[in-house]
């Protein structure tokens, strides 16, 4: 600290930058180590400001060493602080500079806590763009050398993720030792290291040169593949993506096949999941002829996995799997190599599979046109709407459009009906807000002839819910219907239903009335509001329970702009300095709020 | 469409069956739902590929041999055990299966009761068969969110067979004629590692089984120790800071505590580095309330072995006290409890300060177990001998919360408590407590103000960063001008 503080004192010391000298570094460091986590936290939240005050100098002569010397904090500090100096090199003077950082974020890197580490290395990957290709191999280079001979694996994790931005700028021979480093992380003894290393296998790839690729990094991916550990292997699916879109056909076949043929029959559940959950990205990157000769046969084993994970992420991917395959042949090929094992899937013993399927299936109504769904995929449909798990369902009724566009969805109307009452009726109320979601779309779709013959009362219901959150779903969702309805509809079916309510004993659902006013008075316009709603309106003022009436405080406020001045000069005025009155706070709070925001004082 | 009638809501009886409270409120006890789903068990990943399995014909016994046959025939009986069958379908192969749940109790009576048939070439069947029925891939959770605390966990369906298997191999290990300078050919670094993957499973009687299986290995094989050590080392750090989630965590604990203990002194770096970087960042873990028991007995075997350690064992504590999670905050005052009884009074003397900074913290959380169980520090006798001796450097620390609380914490039984301390604290030094008391209120002021400069010093840093940034801005704007002007002429 001495040391640190002494050269402070001196004023005037970095010249130019007259007011530097009003802040001792000392004071700005007792703040950085303040015995307080949370104010610690804010100063280096702060940290630019601090550098800023000292002027770049400073900061790289003092400020910076400071940090580097005492990182030792709780993490959360330690992650601000790597945040931070992402951000710095403006501060210690701009690109010729921008070296200095690289120790404290040299520090940071080797911690064990992982999200320290990893914003330490996105910093450091940020810097390293601003190092100039002299300074990058006198500096950088040296600093992912040392990470990645460390002796703790910490640092050489780190080192995996900044190969790839040294890279592409350094010179020939620097190149190769930065391959040679690559290589041996990635048969490095821990498997925290080789999982870092896979992990950014297909990133370094994409940065080298092919030869390199295919004689470097193509043996590396297959022993990675291969690792006696599930979680490295896993990883290598990932860099299979990356490797093979650099590869031409020839040697995707020759050199990354064999590895990804394997991987799709993994002992291991987790690496079968794995090609399952990425099989689009891997569908593009080997191209149409080898998808038809390898991927889809690989496909249709994942779809019959014996664990359901791995059935239930290949099941997301059937879209987009038939989406991709090439126009021709397409149509005959999803009807011949697909579509039995979709019917399987349809009864499933296990739901997460049913309802991942459900999220996909109506996709492929577009893409097999309308005679093809009318006969293969309706009875699916059919079947997964009275599926027992409600998931499965509203997965079916959320994607209805994708149907409705091929076929209309009058042919699915019959079966619907009982599934979306059962749902707008189910137990868990996080479902019964779902399908109220849709509400506005269905009505859209079916018409309002038979949303009013089969589906008002359903959201009539739903405005006396137990839960709030339905309550207040249902009132957005009355909203709505009447912007696509029209107010003629609201006036004749909604509104009066409303209004009632004003009168129920329970004040909750009085309550509700005032909801649905707030939300409907605009779709409905002023005639209907003043008319019909206000009196309503202005009756609840002398409700006897208090949070009624300061609602009804709030609604005026609400509907106050689309009502005409002598409603309001005559009508809501008297009635809110009534409530202004008050023997409740709150209500008087809300009176008077409402009555500067209407200028009515 | 074609039915004109309006549709009643079916009122079915699945809906019936839904209790109104059930209605009102999503988050029923989770027990409560639990309790509705069938309890299930699940099969390992394995049965892929096989499609049916040969039908098992019985062997004769071996006690019925002749000394010459029995080798031969406890050979064949290894091989036929060597057959997995799906428990998963429990209707299929039930002759086999039980044709092979007999064979593995004479097995395992085999090796237990006679002596002298555990000869060399027996070995390589008899791991084999072991290989062949514990190591598999683990099938993904039943349940993605399991929660070890209060869920049941999901049980080994094959249990049948694997339990005898378990056993057959804890007999073997533990027979007179067991030679490790053979089995070590079979039991190697490979074997090992698989061994370790399983105390992943879910099934608790499987880790148990691991748990003997794995201390018996280490007792044998000397040649493996270093392995294992560095092994559970890897699957810890994954647990801290990768995936969170390992249900073997207390067993393989356990085994490490009676491992730390041992030990031979001086300790080697290496296991004061599993010390530092591994054991005491696992107190982050989420899970904690599963394994403390067994962490906080490897922590002070470690004390127990080198006092020096304790103070950075305690900053480490320190450092990764739980800021959020009361549960947590108890957990570690019962060790930190733990590590005091054993402290070396000069290892005291270097961390008080810190040390009692974090217990006047805890004394005054508002969550009144934690400031119960940190009170309950001053009932033991030697803590308090501890504090005492070193009154002067503690009461300044904790006269600040103590005093507070003794005023305003909420719950009666917490300031009864407080008053008890502050009292024991009086009596240790009666002139230090009153000047503290007569300091107290000029503390506060001097804090305030400190808290005001704070405030005007950011508030000026903040000015100085916006007039640099209008400086800079003008200056660009001057450049821009410059520019746009030469560019005109």
């Amino acid at each position: 600290m001495a040391g640190v503080a002494g050269p402070a004192t001196g004023s005037g010391a970095a010249g130019g930058d007259g007011d530097d000298s009003l802040y001792p570094i000392a004071v700005l460091i007792d703040e950085l180590r303040n015995e307080d986590v949370q104010l610690r936290l804010n100063s280096i939240k702060k940290l630019s400001t601090i550098a800023l005050a000292l002027g770049v100098e400073r900061t790289r002569t003092e400020l910076l060493p400071f940090l580097t010397d005492t990182i030792y904090d709780e993490d959360e500090v330690l992650l601000a602080l790597a945040e931070q100096l992402g951000n710095f090199t403006g501060l210690v003077g701009g690109p010729d500079f921008a070296h200095c950082l690289l120790p404290p974020l040299e520090s940071l890197a080797t911690v064990e806590e992982t999200v320290v580490r990893d914003k330490a290395v996105e910093s450091l990957r940020q810097i390293s763009q601003e190092h100039t290709p002299v300074a990058l191999e006198a500096h950088f280079v040296p600093l992912v050398k040392r990470l990645a001979s460390g002796d703790w694996f910490t640092s050489r994790t780190s080192a995996c993720g900044l190969f790839s931005v040294c890279y592409p700028r350094a010179s020939i021979a620097v190149k190769g030792e930065i391959r040679q480093y690559f290589r041996s992380l990635c048969s490095d003894d821990t498997p925290m290291v080789r999982r870092a290393a896979a992990s950014k296998l297909g990133e370094f790839a994409k940065v080298l040169e092919l030869d390199s690729v295919k004689s470097e990094i193509v043996p590396l991916f297959t022993n990675l593949a291969s690792d006696e550990q599930d979680s490295v292997r896993l990883l290598a699916v990932e860099a299979c993506v990356s490797i093979a879109q650099l590869l031409s056909q020839d040697d995707i076949e020759a050199l990354v096949m064999p590895t990804l043929r394997q991987a799709a029959e993994d002992k291991s559940w987790r690496v079968r999941y794995m090609v399952a959950d990425k099989f689009s990205e891997l569908q593009k990157a080997v191209g149409p002829k080898i998808t038809l000769n390898d991927l889809i046969p690989a496909f249709q084993n994942l779809l019959k996995d014996c664990e359901a994970e791995v059935r239930a992420a290949a099941a997301h991917k059937v879209k987009e799997l038939c989406e991709n395959l090439p126009m021709e042949g397409r149509e005959t090929m999803i009807m011949n190599q697909i579509l039995p094992y979709i019917k399987e899937l349809v009864s499933d013993t296990n739901q997460h599979v049913k309802s991942a399927l459900a999220s996909v299936i109506m996709g492929l109504s577009t893409i097999l046109g309308k005679e093809n769904t009318i006969e293969h995929l309706l009875p699916l449909f059919l079947a997964q709407l009275k599926d027992e798990c409600p998931e499965v369902r509203l997965n079916i009724i959320s994607n209805l459009d994708c149907v409705n566009e091929v076929i209309g969805i009058r042919q699915l109307s019959q079966s619907l009906l009982p599934a979306i009452v059962e749902l707008a009726e189910d137990a868990k109320w996080r479902v019964r807000l779902a399908i109220i979601e849709y509400m506005p779309l269905l009505a859209g779709q079916l018409g309002v002839e038979f949303f009013d013959e089969k589906l008002n009362s359903l959201c009539m219901a739903w405005l006396v819910d137990h839960v709030y959150a339905i309550r207040e779903a249902a009132t957005n969702n009355l909203m709505k219907l009447v912007q696509k309805f029209g107010t003629e509809w609201a006036q004749n079916t909604i509104v009066p239903k409303v209004l009632v309510m004003a009168n129920d004993p329970n004040y909750l659902h009085r309550m509700t009335t005032l909801f649905c006013i707030n939300a409907l008075s605009e779709a409905c316009g002023q005639e209907i509001t003043t008319k019909q709603m206000l009196p309503i309106v202005l009756k609840m003022a002398g409700d006897q329970v208090a949070n009624v009436r300061f609602n009804v405080a709030k609604s005026l406020q609400k509907i106050g702009p689309i009502l005409d001045t002598d409603a309001l000069q005559e009508e809501v005025k008297p009635v809110l300095q009534k409530l202004g009155q008050d023997e409740d706070m709150d209500v008087k709070y809300f009176a008077q709020e409402a009555i500067s925001v209407l200028a009515l004082a | 469409m074609s039915s004109s009638s309006p549709p009643p809501p079916p009122a079915g009886a699945a809906s019936a069956a839904i209790s109104a409270a059930e209605k009102v409120d999503g988050f029923t006890r989770k027990s409560v739902r639990k309790a509705q789903r069938q309890k299930r068990s699940q099969g390992s990943s394995q049965f892929r590929s096989q499609c049916s399995q040969p039908e098992l014909h019985p062997l004769p016994q071996l006690k019925d041999a002749t000394s010459n046959e029995q080798q031969e025939l406890f050979c064949q009986k290894l091989q036929q055990c060597c057959i997995l069958f799906d428990f998963m379908d429990s209707v299929s192969d039930l002759k086999s299966k039980e044709i092979k749940r007999a064979t593995l109790n004479e097995l395992v009576e085999y090796v237990s009761t006679n002596r002298g048939v555990i000869v060399e070439s027996a070995y390589s069947d008899i791991v084999k068969m072991i290989s062949a029925n514990i190591f598999r891939t683990l099938p993904p959770s039943d349940n993605p969110d399991f929660d070890p605390e209060e869920d049941e966990p999901t049980l080994e369906a094959s249990w049948p067979h694997i339990q005898l298997v378990y056993e057959f191999f804890l007999r073997f290990l533990e027979s007179p004629d067991f030679q490790p300078s053979i089995a070590k050919r079979y039991i190697d670094q490979k074997f090992v590692q698989q061994l370790l993957e399983l105390f992943d499973s879910e099934d608790p009687r499987e880790r148990d089984f691991l748990k003997t299986v794995l201390h018996r290995i280490y007792g044998k094989f000397l040649g493996l120790r270093a392995f294992i050590r560095k092994q559970i080392n890897n699957i810890f750090l994954r647990f801290i800071y990768e995936t969170e989630h390992f249900n073997g965590v207390a067993e393989l604990l356990e085994i490490l505590g009676s491992i730390i203990n041992g030990f031979a002194l001086p300790l080697k770096a290496e296991h004061k580095q599993f010390l530092m970087k591994v054991l005491i960042p696992m107190h982050t873990a989420k899970g904690l309330a599963l394994f403390h028991a067994q962490l906080a007995y490897c922590v002070v075997q470690f004390l127990e072995k080198d006092t020096t350690l304790t103070e950075p064992v305690i900053r480490g504590l320190l450092k990764f006290w739980p800021k959020t999670c009361s549960q947590k905050e108890v957990m570690f005052l019962g060790e930190i409890e733990e590590i005091l009884d054993v402290i070396e009074p000069t290892q005291f003397k270097k961390i008080e300060e810190p040390l009692f900074k974090q217990i006047s913290k805890c004394v005054s959380s508002s969550h009144f177990q934690v400031a119960e169980r940190a009170l309950y520090f001053w009932n033991n006798e030697y803590i308090l001998s501890l504090i005492e001796e070193n009154i002067d450097k503690i009461l300044p620390i904790m006269f600040g919360s103590l005093y507070k609380i003794s005023k305003e914490h909420w719950n009666p039984t917490i300031v009864a408590l407080v008053y008890n301390v502050l009292k024991t604290l009086m009596e240790m030094n009666g002139k230090l407590f009153d000047d503290l008391t007569s300091s107290y209120k000029a503390e506060r002021q001097r804090e305030k103000k400190k808290e005001l400069e704070r405030e005007e010093l950011w508030k000026k840093l903040e000015e100085l960063k916006l007039k640099k940034a209008l400086e800079k801005q003008n200056s660009a704007y001057n450049m821009h001008s410059i520019l746009s002007n030469t560019n005109d002429g």
